[in-house]
């Protein structure tokens, strides 16, 4: 090929998708020949994992521009690609749909807050950051308002959030390669590691941003196919999203029919009855519970490391710019079908014209089903005729929500090949975040803590060599961590945007658009901030009362408010900023000229 | 820096302030506002949809990502107009 890799890109990864197309196809063959359905399982997860450690290999470098920003000329649509595989993670992919599944309205402010931070990004943040030339988050909060300090809490905050959110990652990688590799929970926790660090161990943020654009083709994929498949099967059409209002309809038909709503007369570890509505918004306590779920997500959106250092990798601000717009597009097109999937899924369920349907069928038929029992055996499902009328109803059937994506080819009548597709696919968005977050979490401890506060004489090598290192420390920790399995997958990455939000979101922003905010503020809104939040999680959790309705997944609100109260009160009572920090403010808001840190800071 | 630098600074910093709550606004009402009167939309319909229902699955998600390409377009204009586009060599 001529030209450079830069250039190439669009042909590479045009091959790329092509050579992926043609493996499904090649399982799908082997399927029909009587392969069986755990050796496609197997074979696909490897081969995708193969591939991710191909690219970290050939992406390996040794230059600290390439380690830490891919050398800043990532172009905006692959950027975008890598951001939106960074940002899905296996909460997005694997639980997102379950939860609305079950959740029903209440669960929309995900989705609705998971794209909406993206407005954020774009006004607020991300061009600014860029303009910056940091290498990570806290770079900025250190050279913005000065100090060894500052930039140590930005690390604290950043590392506390980020781990509690690669544990959730590590996790479902485990989860998910334990299942397709038929390998223990605790054995797949240490696999899907050994998968992380492959793609980022040797080249940092360069093998990350290429094996995450190869990851999001594998992810998005995966997704679109089952529910393309269900809709034409439901005749749907070809795109559901826009046509599934019907269902949706028909959905509210047959909940009043079955009487969803009716609790279970018994219980069964780790799996629940469908309950709620699927569209059931109810009076002023469930829209402010939507809006303060919606208003942390969102703002955790705009303060979490490991998505605002994808734009530091852009040739420029604009680049940086347009890339936020394309990255939001890329998530978008995974979270409109969500919904989608979850309403067809429940159709398949429950429409008793659907043969499919198992809600009101015969009890001893539904239990014949292949995919029942399967998902039985491993303790994910359950079914009961509780009221021995012989027929199953609506609040007999127990399921793990986490399971609704990786079942629907099944449930559905798919064949495996699809089922091994969507394995694939949840590993992609489980490795994708959980490489982004190690690296962030490592940049920011060999950069700003090891390199900026105690060795600033560290030369490249050093530096290059203490933040693999930690890579290393880091990742295994994680797993340990997860192997413990102490939350579930969605709760810990809403508290990873709590704690985010609440000590970074306003010190950032105000970073850039309050002239006036000075160091004293900043170290004020980080420490108080994060501490009022984590401090209020804590009282949740050791049985202390709610305020204002404000439960575990959104304590980020008391956190900001605290952390916009005390950042702006004590940068009022305490002296402005020297005349060379606010030319720098200045400077950080046009994009043209040099960076405000040099190439080689 | 000149009389004249500052000055166009401080008018480019005008108009992205202002365009910066232009947008914040409009990503207010539809991330928070719509949401928060579902219940009511709902009793509408829209390409079969409850309103409400359709709005916080795809409806304002839409709205966000139109509304980031618009940003850039008129943030680029923004740019250019004071001549601080940054694509044209002045890069680092």
């Amino acid at each position: 090929m001529k030209g450079d890799f830069i250039q190439n890109l669009p042909k590479i990864y045009g091959l790329y998708t092509g050579g992926f197309i043609i493996f499904i196809l090649l399982m799908a063959v082997l399927e029909q020949m009587g392969v069986s359905a755990e050796t496609i399982g197997i074979l696909f997860v490897l081969f995708t994992i193969f591939i991710y450690a191909a690219i970290g290999w050939l992406s390996r470098t040794m230059e600290v521009g390439a380690y830490y920003v891919a050398g800043r000329q990532v172009p905006p649509v692959f950027n975008g690609m890598a951001t939106a595989a960074d940002w899905m993670s296996g909460a997005s992919f694997v639980a997102l749909a379950g939860g609305i599944y079950f959740g029903g309205y209440g669960y929309l402010a995900f989705v609705v807050g998971w794209t909406g931070g993206y407005v954020l990004v774009a006004a607020l943040m991300a061009p600014y950051l860029r303009k910056f030339g940091c290498y990570t988050v806290p770079d900025f909060v250190g050279t913005r308002y000065g100090g060894n300090l500052a930039r140590f809490c930005a690390v604290v905050v950043l590392v506390v959030a980020s781990f509690t959110y690669v544990t959730a990652q590590i996790n479902a990688t485990g989860t998910i390669a334990a299942r397709a590799l038929q390998i223990p929970f605790e054995v797949g926790v240490w696999f899907g590691l050994l998968g992380i660090l492959l793609c980022s161990m040797l080249g940092g943020m360069r093998a990350v941003t290429w094996t995450q654009v190869a990851q999001y083709i594998v992810l998005i994929i995966a997704y679109l196919v089952p529910v393309i498949w269900m809709s034409n099967k439901q005749g749907f059409g070809i795109i559901p999203q826009f046509s599934y209002g019907e269902a949706v309809h028909r959905i509210a038909e047959l909940e009043k029919e079955f009487g969803v709503g009716t609790k279970a007369t018994e219980s069964f570890p780790g799996v629940r009855v469908l309950t709620t509505l699927t569209n059931n918004p109810g009076g002023t306590l469930s829209s402010w519970k939507f809006a303060t779920l919606a208003l942390c997500m969102m703002a955790g959106t705009a303060s979490l490391p490991h998505i605002l250092m994808r734009y530091f990798t852009t040739p420029s601000v604009r680049a940086a710019r347009k890339s936020v717009a394309w990255s939001l597009f890329f998530i978008f097109l995974l979270y409109f079908t969500s919904p989608a999937l979850a309403t067809l899924t429940k159709l398949q369920i429950f429409d008793p014209t659907l043969a499919t349907g198992i809600i009101g069928k015969s009890f001893a038929d539904v239990q014949a089903l292949e995919w029942i029992q399967k998902w039985h055996a491993v303790g994910m499902l359950a079914i009961s005729d509780s009221n021995g009328d012989g027929l199953l109803q609506v609040n007999e059937f127990f399921m793990r929500p986490d399971i609704v994506v990786l079942a629907t080819p099944e449930i559905a009548g798919l064949p495996y090949v699809i089922s091994g597709l969507v394995a694939a696919g949840g590993m992609a968005a489980a490795m994708s975040t959980a490489d982004g977050l190690l690296l962030a979490i490592a940049n920011a401890l060999s950069h700003d803590l090891y390199y900026k506060i105690i060795d600033p004489k560290a030369d490249t090598k050093h530096r290059l060599i203490v933040a693999r290192a930690l890579l290393l420390i880091i990742g295994a920790a994680g797993a340990a961590v997860a192997s413990l399995q102490l939350t579930g997958i969605l709760g810990a990455v809403a508290w990873a945007f709590d704690f985010a939000c609440s000590g970074l979101f306003f010190p950032l922003v105000l970073g850039v658009w309050w002239k006036r905010a000075n160091r004293a503020g900043a170290i004020a809104g980080m420490v108080l901030g994060f501490g009022a939040g984590a401090f209020y999680l804590f009282h949740l959790r050791t049985g202390g009362a709610e305020i204002l309705g404000l439960d575990h997944l959104r304590f980020g609100i008391v956190g900001m408010a605290v952390s916009l109260v005390s950042m702006v009160v004590v940068t009022l009572m305490t002296p402005e900023p020297d005349e060379e920090t606010q030319q720098m403010v200045d400077e950080v808001r046009i994009p043209s000229g040099r960076a405000i840190l040099s190439e080689s800071h | 820096m000149s009389q004249n630098d500052s000055d166009a600074r401080e008018r480019h910093w005008e108009k992205t302030r202002s365009l910066m709550i232009l947008v914040l606004v409009l990503w207010f009402i539809f991330s928070l506002v719509i949401p928060w009167f579902a219940k009511d939309l709902n009793s509408l319909n829209f390409l079969g949809f409850p309103l409400g229902y359709y709005m916080c699955v795809q409806g304002s998600l839409i709205v966000f990502v139109l509304l980031i390409f618009f940003l850039n377009w008129r943030q680029d204009a923004i740019d250019d107009e004071f001549g601080f586009s940054g694509e044209d060599g002045g890069e680092e």
